[in-house]
C-alpha cells in the first residue's frame, strides 16, 4: 500500500506500527456491535472445530443460512454469500453462539435435534422442498434417496434429490447426511464420504 | 469483479485508515474516526461499484468523518489545544499509539500539511488522488507535504537521532 519509490523522509514514519493488532482487534469488535444495532449486519459468521473438522457457520437476521466444510473452502463460500445475499459480511461470534453451543452438544452426543431458526433462502423449488423434508429422518436413522424423493412428492426425482443433498447450505443440521444409497452404501455428501461415516456412527452409538 | 465480504475490507485496510485517523486527529480521537469510517463505509459498501479504489474510498470518508470531530470539538468549550497532553507513558501501555512524540509533532503542523502527509505517506495515495481530498492541485498537495516533511525533520527527527526503536 506504501508507494513503492521510496519518498524522502518517508523514514520518519517507520516508528508507527503498520498494524495495531489490539486496537484492531478492540475497533472490530465495535463495528460488529455498531453494524448489530443498525441492523447492517446482514451476514455474520464464525466457525468451530469439530470431529469433522472446522466448520464454517453463517446467519442472516432470520436464521442460520450456511455451514460449510473446511473442503468446500470458508473464503469462496464467504465470497459467495457476499455475491448472493449481501457484501456486509461480517465475523461476528455472538449471533452464531446458540448455533455452535448446539453444534458441540451434536457432536458430543447429547443433542439429537436442532432447535434453530433456519434461513433456506439459498435453495430454491424442489432442492427447498426436499431439504425441508430430511429434519423428518430422526437421528440414527437413515432414509434412501428414493424414499425421500417419494416424501418431498415426486417418486422418480431421486436424482434431484442427490443434486438437493450434494448442494444442501446447511448441512450436519439439515441431516442430509442421514440420505444413504438403496444398496446401503453411504453415498456421496458434501463433507466427503468420511464426514458422512463420522455422523452416521456418531448417531449409530446412540 | 464482484463486492468481496466487507470482513476482507477491514482486515486489508482497517490498520491504514487507523494509522491516517491517529495522524490526523491524534491517538484520542482515531477510535472515534475509524469506527464511524467503517460503519458509515459498511452501510454505503453494497452500492459501491466494484472495482472502485476502496482506499481512496475509506480514506474519503475518514477525512469526512475527521471535519465532524473537529467541528463538534470546536464547539466545545474547550479548544483544542488545552486537550489533555497525550504522554508517551499514557499512550504507550495499551499499546494504541507508540510514538506519541511523533503525534505531537504532527499536531504541530498546519494541518493541510498533516493530511497531506498521512494521505501520501500513510495511506500511500498518488497526489493527484491527495489533491482532490484536499481541495488543492497536485503542485500545492505536494508542497503542503514536502513543507510537512521539512517541518518534522526539524520537530521530530532530530529528537530521535540514534535512539533505539
Amino acid at each position: 500500500m506504501n508507494s513503492t519509490a521510496r519518498d524522502p523522509g518517508a523514514e520518519i514514519f517507520d516508528d508507527l506500527p503498520a498494524v495495531d493488532a489490539e486496537a484492531q482487534r478492540r475497533l472490530h469488535d465495535r463495528l460488529v456491535a455498531a453494524a448489530e444495532a443498525e441492523g447492517i449486519l446482514d451476514v455474520a459468521y464464525r466457525t468451530v472445530d469439530t470431529p469433522v473438522g472446522s466448520l464454517l457457520l453463517a446467519a442472516t437476521g432470520e436464521g442460520l443460512v450456511r455451514v460449510a466444510y473446511a473442503r468446500e473452502d470458508h473464503d469462496a463460500v464467504l465470497s459467495a454469500l457476499a455475491d448472493r445475499i449481501s457484501p456486509r459480511v461480517l465475523n461476528a461470534p455472538a449471533r452464531l453462539d446458540a448455533v455452535a453451543f448446539e453444534i458441540d452438544e451434536y457432536f458430543a452426543g447429547r443433542r439429537h435435534a436442532f432447535d434453530l431458526p433456519l434461513d433456506f433462502r439459498l435453495s430454491r423449488g424442489f432442492r427447498r422442498d426436499v431439504l425441508t423434508h430430511l429434519t423428518d429422518i430422526g437421528y440414527g436413522h437413515t432414509a434412501t434417496y428414493a424414499a425421500v424423493a417419494a416424501a418431498a412428492g415426486n417418486p422418480r426425482a431421486v436424482r434431484a434429490v442427490g443434486s438437493a443433498c450434494a448442494n444442501n447450505p446447511i448441512p450436519v443440521v439439515v441431516p442430509c447426511h442421514r440420505v444413504v444409497r438403496s444398496d446401503g452404501s453411504a453415498g456421496g455428501y458434501v463433507g466427503g464420504p468420511q464426514a458422512k461415516r463420522v455422523l452416521l456412527a456418531l448417531e449409530a452409538a446412540a | 469483479m464482484r463486492l468481496a465480504p466487507f470482513e476482507q475490507i477491514v482486515a486489508a485496510y482497517g490498520p491504514t485508515v487507523l494509522r491516517v485517523c491517529r495522524a490526523v486527529l491524534g491517538p484520542e480521537d482515531a477510535d472515534d474516526a475509524w469506527s464511524e469510517t467503517f460503519l458509515a463505509a459498511m452501510r454505503a459498501y453494497p452500492e459501491l461499484r466494484p472495482g472502485s479504489n476502496v482506499e481512496a474510498w475509506l480514506v474519503t470518508i475518514a477525512k469526512r468523518k475527521a471535519i465532524d470531530q473537529h467541528r463538534a470539538r470546536t464547539r466545545r468549550p474547550v479548544p483544542m489545544d488545552d486537550l489533555p497532553e497525550s504522554t508517551p507513558g499514557s499512550v504507550q501501555s495499551d499499546g494504541s499509539f507508540r510514538d506519541a512524540e511523533l503525534w505531537e509533532a504532527l499536531k504541530a503542523l498546519p494541518r493541510k500539511q498533516r493530511e497531506a502527509l498521512a494521505y501520501h505517506y500513510l495511506a500511500g495515495l498518488p497526489y493527484a488522488t491527495v489533491a482532490e481530498l484536499l481541495g488543492n492541485n497536485e503542485a500545492a498537495a505536494r508542497r503542503a507535504a514536502a513543507d510537512g516533511i521539512k517541518r518534522l525533520r526539524t520537530t521530530y527527527s532530530a529528537t530521535h537521532k540514534g535512539e533505539p526503536r
